[in-house]
């Protein structure tokens, strides 16, 4: 066991070192020359001059990713241009309110998933089964930036239930998490049915009714348990679509979080700050890929012994 | 059957809309202050917007944005993906590591989030968009077609084409690529419905097209400011991009089924 997680977490370390390369280029795809682009061509030289010292932009590219690569080891960000303050700290600023975004996502997502999920597999088939599939084929189809101001129209502007935007309260959390978790719900929906009709036919299940068991019983001791697994991983799959779902969300709420953080920096050009939160969310991302890898083979055996490396 | 032919007609509408708009007679940049978040009505089917151009003119432009970014980044993010994933998986040894790599590294991102990124940094614009959405595209189509190959060049055939002295470049091409033609349909389907929902994201967030160019994406950002007062204009954008990708994602379950490739392609 030692072995896997040791060597799943070299290979998120050389993946973590790409994925920093790679945010690095980024800054050196905006055409032109990025001084202009962040201080408006008519500045005065001396003002670029400052800036590019300031940014290390005068130095070789190698040497420059160098330095880059050397600050992320002290987990130094740089400095946010439009404000000066520094970008670690601003992103721990708003961690929290994406983080509870997420949180309300998911569990609404859950909420709705378990339920029509097994639902629909126990009743395949019938009614139900095409209902809870309908849903789960609308909710993968509707964008979130469309869903969002739907809610607001429903939610907030008609029934007046729901504040418009911003993150003040529980209230404030219920249509932002909503436009987020749908699309997951649906997606969890389906994963859940099939993976409970994958096992509904097993012998197991069969002895488990032979003996006597109930309905509930069977579902949750017998087939749940064993159903679960496979949603396991996909689940931290997701959770990378619910992260850039979070950019869009945070966008139309005004939810202060990293998602909204990111768009703010792109229409300010302060390009610090735009690769601190996409390098900030995929280490997120990997980070759970990570747990949920060794989850899944705690809670399988087979898996490590599959990958022996 | 109803799988089959609903889907078909909403897209065929799309593409029909996409490919003949610039014939048809719409003004869809022609501001008519006069009907300013008009209603829908007899004459003007979706009403105005709120600078007084016709929705219906602009969906009509809309659609041919969508379906050409669509279109252009399908096309080549499945021509260079499926091809380096062939590379790599025939090749093996250390192309294919370096491919698995570059691969770990692009899926490292979630989802449209470094397209967000390239599309900011490069710059707003339909070509911008394509580009960044086919840098992120790529790597579905690399990976799906390199665990093809690799269960598949093994197979008795391909070692009968190599004794017959077939070069390597006519076994990828000729021997492997038809035989993932199957699964790469899939997935090509259900790529284009990502692309339609990325662009029209991108397009919100106001990477995308320009103004006064229409976009799906841009019209329901800039209807959203009336949403109070005049719903129709955030509704129509909303549903025809709604009804597009259903379509798409319910094709796409139908030819999983016909083409019966279910356990090869993931599930979405």
């Amino acid at each position: 066991m030692t072995k896997f997680v040791l060597a799943r977490l070299a290979s998120a370390l050389l993946i973590i070192f790409g994925v920093s390369c790679l945010v690095f280029m980024l800054m050196h795809l905006i055409p032109g020359d990025p001084i202009d682009v962040m201080l408006g061509e008519t500045a005065h030289p001396t003002d670029k001059d400052a800036l590019r010292k300031a940014m290390g932009l005068h130095l070789p590219l190698h040497i420059q990713l160098l330095h880059y690569l050397q600050r992320l080891l002290h987990l130094d960000l740089g400095t946010s241009i439009h404000s000066g303050r520094a970008v670690t700290t601003i992103l721990l600023e708003r961690f929290p309110a994406t983080l509870e975004l997420g949180a309300g996502a998911i569990t609404i997502a859950m909420l709705v998933a378990f339920p029509l999920g097994i639902f629909a597999a126990l009743r395949q088939h019938t009614v139900i089964d095409a209902g809870a599939m309908a849903f789960a084929l609308t909710g993968v189809s509707i964008p979130n930036f469309w869903l969002g101001p739907l809610l607001i129209m429903g939610g907030a502007l008609w029934l007046g239930w729901f504040p418009v935007s911003g993150r003040n309260g529980l209230l404030s959390l219920v249509l932002p998490a909503l436009t987020l978790g749908t699309a997951m719900a649906a997606i969890l929906s389906r994963m859940i049915r099939s993976a409970v009709l994958e096992v509904i036919h097993e012998d197991f299940i069969r002895t488990a009714q032979a003996k006597g068991l109930g309905a509930t019983q069977t579902v949750f001791r017998h087939a749940l348990r064993n159903a679960l697994l496979p949603v396991l991983t996909l689940l931290g799959l997701q959770f990378g679509a619910l992260l850039s779902g979070a950019v869009i969300t945070e966008t139309i709420f005004s939810w202060p979080g990293i998602g909204s953080l990111m768009i703010e920096a792109i229409q300010q050009r302060d390009y610090p700050i735009v690769q601190g939160t996409i390098l900030w969310i995929s280490l997120m991302y990997i980070g759970i890929n990570l747990v949920t890898d060794v989850l899944y083979a705690l809670a399988d055996p087979r898996i490590r012994l599959r990958h022996p490396s | 059957m109803i799988r089959l032919w609903v889907p078909l007609f909403i897209l065929g509408v799309w593409s029909v809309m996409a490919i003949i708009g610039p014939a048809l007679p719409i003004t869809p940049n022609h501001i008519d202050l006069t009907q300013i978040l008009t209603t829908p009505s007899a004459t003007a089917w979706l009403g105005y917007d709120d600078i007084g151009r016709s929705i219906g003119d602009r969906l009509i432009v809309g659609a041919r944005t969508s379906f050409l970014v669509a279109f252009s980044v399908v096309f080549i993010a499945s021509i260079v993906g499926s091809c380096l994933g062939i590379i790599g998986a025939y090749w093996g040894g250390w192309v294919d590591h370096l491919l698995i790599r570059i691969i770990d590294i692009f899926l490292a991102f979630p989802g449209i989030l470094l397209a967000i990124a390239l599309a900011g940094a490069m710059g707003p614009g339909i070509e911008n968009v394509v580009l960044a959405l086919a840098c992120v595209g790529w790597v579905g189509y690399a990976r799906l077609a390199r665990s093809q190959v690799l269960a598949i060049k093994e197979a008795d055939h391909v070692t009968a084409a190599r004794a017959l002295g077939a070069s390597s470049g006519r076994i990828m091409f000729r021997h492997l690529l038809p035989l993932l033609s199957a699964p790469l349909i899939i997935e090509l389907s259900f790529g284009v419905a990502s692309i339609v929902i990325a662009e029209a994201g991108l397009s919100f967030l106001g990477l995308g097209v320009q103004p006064p160019d229409a976009s799906w994406g841009s019209m329901i950002r800039d209807g959203t400011r009336y949403m109070l007062v005049a719903p129709h204009v955030v509704i129509a954008p909303g549903v025809a991009l709604m009804l597009v990708v259903f379509a798409i994602n319910v094709l796409g379950d139908w030819m999983r089924d016909w083409l019966d490739v279910k356990s090869l392609t993931r599930e979405r």
